[in-house]
């Protein structure tokens, strides 16, 4: 196998870019999994892919209108979910289909050649430049590094809000600030990922790990890898098939998930109560 | 008994349309076992609500603990007052363990950016040993029966040293056996600590005999209180669950009331 490929400087971008990427969406998708709000990022993803067409259409920074418009969603969506006015199926379907309506109709007003819309839509890690990288980059470090300062407030948050209200934190508050860090990522990687993959390489990573712990440190971790894994192994498969990266990715982390639900511990609950006490804590 | 720890006045609360507590005033003496009883809907939770500072008045008056309820208070208050709720629909997957989840009372009176030291995990474990679940302490959270979940739910409210302890139909959805056991254990918490309490019920069968004072509240008013004997007659029932008196009677008759 011939792998000088990996000497280009495209290359080492994207493979920079994998591992950021990786990190970033998996860590956020551990919250997607435990709180179990998939829909809010699909709606978020979808809306980001539309904000940024948006932005092609207008002429500015598509990523600025990425972000915009995936915060709106979730500024939508959140507080439907969150008040249980509507069930939280009915609002992401609403949204979500507007969300997608919205970018078809920006790529349809748009003059001219659509590869920059396409591109967004699949993605293309190997065209990532140095500016890409430093704000994926900077990106991933805040997201690890509020679940590392915040780590007990994330984790009462997510066990459960009201308690965690209850007992004097501000989980609205750190709800929110999920939210805003989804909305961040999302738009981070969307160049690299594209707008309609990008949610598989944010839950799938963490519903593997899910399956696999019953400790919430090492799910992130385990996440984590995955879905830094999922990057470079799509990347390896992109190259020697020659296929769409974004594709492979998610390919990858599919895979990656369906391998951990079929070993999953957790599938025999009953059996595993049964066990002794002593086996069980060791 | 000493000073007053809760003292609520005239307190109108309102969701939306619908009013909760319409001009409520209780008061409550440190160290106290109340009992609040009455119908769904008839307002026993949004009393708690308005305790705990998580609750909106539209006017009246809530001191507790010597603070002032407002909008946007309630933060600091709620570090002091303990709060079980129903059992809890938590996901069997969920990766933390019931050690982790008593420390969760304690992530407020932390505060942020500190993180939970030797002192703290001992905390946890005293409190785990009290409540008798020191042998499932490293069992994933979602594993155990309501009635474990319960116990564990009543140590993370006493790791969190509250003040003031709040329990909301505690023993709803629960087996007989461990609705009594969880009385039995609220009653025991109480006599050893004197912690003022207040325990909130639909159902009459929950109410701790160890109440000093029983509440009785309908329709979003309090209608009546004093010692559970003197309250809870067949008149008083058959008023405040709309039926006949001939009806209670043969109700109470087949079942053990307090």
């Amino acid at each position: 196998m011939d792998l000088s490929i990996f000497e280009y400087q495209f290359m080492q971008n994207a493979i920079l870019s994998a591992f950021l990427g990786g990190i970033a969406c998996a860590t956020i998708g551990v919250f997607v999994v435990l709180m179990h709000m998939p829909f809010i990022g699909v709606c978020m993803a979808h809306a980001a892919f539309a904000g940024a067409l948006f932005g092609l259409w207008l002429g500015f920074n598509p990523l600025v209108g990425a972000f915009i418009f995936s915060l709106l969603s979730a500024a939508i969506v959140g507080p439907l979910a969150d008040r249980g006015e509507l069930s939280p199926e009915t609002s992401v379907g609403v949204i979500f289909s507007l969300m997608l309506g919205i970018a078809f109709l920006f790529m349809g007003l748009m003059p001219g050649t659509k590869s920059g819309a396409l591109e967004l839509l699949w993605g293309s890690i190997l065209t990532n430049t140095r500016g890409d990288i430093i704000f994926l980059g900077i990106v991933a470090i805040v997201v690890v590094g509020l679940v590392f300062i915040f780590y007990k407030e994330i984790q009462a948050t997510i066990f459960h809000r009201d308690m965690a209200m209850s007992v004097g934190i501000p989980a609205t508050l750190i709800l929110y600030g999920i939210l805003f860090l989804t909305g961040a990522t999302i738009t981070a990687s969307l160049r690299s990922i594209g707008g309609l993959l990008i949610f598989s390489l944010i839950l799938n990573p963490a519903a593997a790990a899910y399956q696999l712990t019953y400790s919430m440190k090492r799910m992130f971790l385990l996440s984590a890898s995955f879905g830094v894994f999922s990057g470079w192994m799509g990347l390896l498969m992109s190259y020697l098939f020659d296929i769409p990266s974004g594709a492979t990715i998610v390919v990858t982390s599919s895979v990656i998930f369906m391998i951990a639900a079929i070993f999953s511990p957790k599938r025999k609950v009953k059996g595993w109560q049964a066990k002794p006490l002593a086996e069980v804590e060791s | 008994m000493g000073e007053t720890v809760i003292d609520i006045e005239n307190a109108v609360v309102s969701y939306r349309e619908d009013v909760a507590l319409r001009g409520v005033s209780l008061k409550v003496q440190s160290g106290e076992f109340v009992g609040i009883i009455g119908p769904n809907g008839a307002g026993k939770t949004t009393m708690l609500t308005i305790v705990n500072g998580l609750g909106k008045l539209l006017s009246g008056r809530v001191k507790v603990l010597g603070h002032y309820l407002t909008a946007g208070n309630g933060h600091s208050l709620r570090k002091k007052v303990g709060y079980v709720a129903q059992v809890q629909n938590i996901d069997p997957r969920m990766p933390m363990n019931v050690r982790e989840v008593v420390m969760l009372g304690r992530y407020g009176l932390l505060g942020l950016l500190r993180r939970p030291g030797k002192h703290d995990w001992q905390v946890v474990d005293e409190m785990l040993e009290l409540v008798g679940m020191s042998h499932l302490a490293r069992r994933p959270i979602g594993h155990l029966s309501g009635g474990e979940q319960q116990r564990v739910a009543i140590a993370r409210c006493l790791a969190q040293e509250p003040e003031l302890f709040l329990l909301d139909e505690p023993t709803a959805s629960l087996d007989w056996k461990a609705q009594t056991d969880i009385l039995e254990l609220v009653k025991q918490i109480h006599n050893l600590r004197r912690l003022t309490t207040l325990f909130v019920t639909h159902d009459l069968n929950c109410l701790p005999v160890a109440c000093d004072r029983v509440v009785v509240m309908k329709a979003g008013l309090i209608w009546n209180e004093g010692s559970p004997g003197e309250l809870l007659t067949d008149d008083n029932l058959s008023w405040l669950y709309d039926m006949s008196i001939s009806e209670v009677k043969k109700r109470r008759g087949e079942n053990i009331l307090v």
